[in-house]
């Protein structure tokens, strides 16, 4: 239980995805300029990811590490180079379930969130959560974990540039700076703060 | 219809004009994390260049064959086949390059550039014009990997390609490293301050702010 907990503090605060791994930029910067929108879309990606990366990790268990098919009497096969195809297919697939889901049963959530989740399927962030699982080795229990820390340190990150680009179009940028040159000082400004956290263990 | 475009202007467009990061914001995503030394980098952009291109090759060539519906499907495995063989070549030729690079060579099939080239330019040109657009924007993106590549080893380590350049304080030479340019935030500023060059230089792609500042009113006018 602590180890899972120390996992969780771990990944949303030392080794979060958007600012110490520069992941999901691209809808991290375009995505930023309301913070309702940006939590929008944070809690889209905390909840795919909640659901991606443990399927993963059961498609990469029991379908394609090496001797993974031992279940089904073929011990010698390995299908792991077949990961990269398997992910993203499993991504496109459970954003698509999952907003159609949404739709039929949970109208308003799919209205706050419908716009948002074909974003998902190319965000770098759900794709790496499942690479990272795989490299790392997580078991089951541990991909949960991992999978929640993820989500929220991405959503903590956007929700967190969504507030400060807000306060920001008031001021005196210069002309090249100006919307996005600005938002990377920004977003380099908040990596250093995050980077205080490193060196924190449970 | 629109004229077609020339071969030079698809390959050196995307490099100055239209940078894919610096312009577009595309494909920042893996970007940044490969760029704390030079080699890293300069593997990234040539694998990233291929797969654009070839993605683009492929997708234009059955362009017509396509149906609307499934397009990102079809899109995505494409792209993905081509990235798991160059992350098979790449482990095959070059582990130790492989492991440093790791997760971030499967992400070139998120990498919004690809995909993003596919869609807007692949699936309305025919197939060899696609191709070199795939490698023009791929050379976009390398530019600004390995100019980042550049500053951040030469002057956080010392080296470029593992060469020593500018010898060290500790190893009895004269330069002290900014330990700050291998960490993640000094990529940021680097990226930013390069927008900033590049729009002081191309005055047409600065961004309009929301809000003007009234010019100074002296405070009777105020009140």
């Amino acid at each position: 239980m602590e180890h899972l907990l120390s996992l969780l503090v771990r990944t949303v605060f030392i080794e979060n995805m958007a600012l110490s791994f520069f992941l999901g930029m691209c809808s991290f910067i375009a995505i930023s300029k309301k913070v309702e929108t940006a939590i929008g879309l944070g809690i889209a990606v905390v909840v795919v990811q909640v659901i991606t990366v443990p399927a993963n990790n059961l498609a990469y268990t029991y379908l394609l590490r090496e001797g993974a098919l031992a279940w089904a009497g073929m011990p010698d096969v390995d299908l792991s180079y077949l990961g990269l195809l398997t992910y993203i297919g499993v991504i496109a697939a459970i954003v698509q379930i999952l907003e159609m889901l949404l739709d039929k049963y949970v109208p308003s959530l799919y209205n706050a969130l419908g716009i948002f989740l074909p974003l998902i399927t190319v965000n770098c962030v759900i794709m790496a959560g499942s690479l990272f699982m795989v490299e790392r080795d997580y078991n089951f229990s541990e991909s949960v974990v991992y999978g929640f820390g993820s989500g929220a340190s991405w959503a903590l990150a956007i929700a967190l540039l969504a507030g400060i680009r807000e306060k920001l179009k008031y001021s005196d940028v210069p002309d090249g700076l100006q919307g996005l040159g600005i938002t990377f000082i920004t977003i380099g400004l908040m990596s250093l703060g995050f980077m205080s956290f490193s060196g924190i263990q449970l | 219809m629109a004229q077609q475009p020339t071969v030079k202007e698809v390959l050196f467009n995307p490099v100055f004009n239209n940078n894919p990061i610096a312009l577009q914001i595309l494909g920042i995503c893996s970007a940044l994390a490969v760029t704390s030394n030079l080699k890293t980098a300069l593997v990234m952009a040539i694998a990233l260049t291929l797969v654009t291109a070839f993605s683009n090759l492929f997708i234009s060539l059955i362009r017509a064959q396509i149906p609307g519906s499934i397009r990102m499907i079809v899109q995505m495995v494409i792209i993905a086949s081509l990235v798991i063989v160059v992350d098979q070549l790449l482990r095959a030729f070059a582990f130790s390059l492989a492991k440093q690079l790791s997760v971030f060579v499967g992400l070139i099939i998120t990498n919004c550039i690809v995909m993003g080239r596919a869609e807007a330019f692949a699936m309305q040109n025919p197939p060899m014009l696609s191709f070199w657009d795939g490698i023009g924007n791929g050379l976009g993106y390398s530019a600004m990997l390995v100019a980042l590549g550049i500053i951040r080893e030469l002057f956080g380590a010392g080296k470029l390609l593992g060469i020593e350049i500018l010898p060290l304080i500790k190893d009895g030479g004269w330069y002290l490293p900014n330990g700050l340019l291998l960490l993640p935030p000094s990529a940021f500023f680097l990226i930013g301050l390069f927008i900033w060059g590049l729009r002081t230089w191309k005055r047409n792609q600065v961004e309009t702010p929301t809000f003007r500042m009234a010019p100074q009113v002296s405070d009777r006018e105020a009140y």
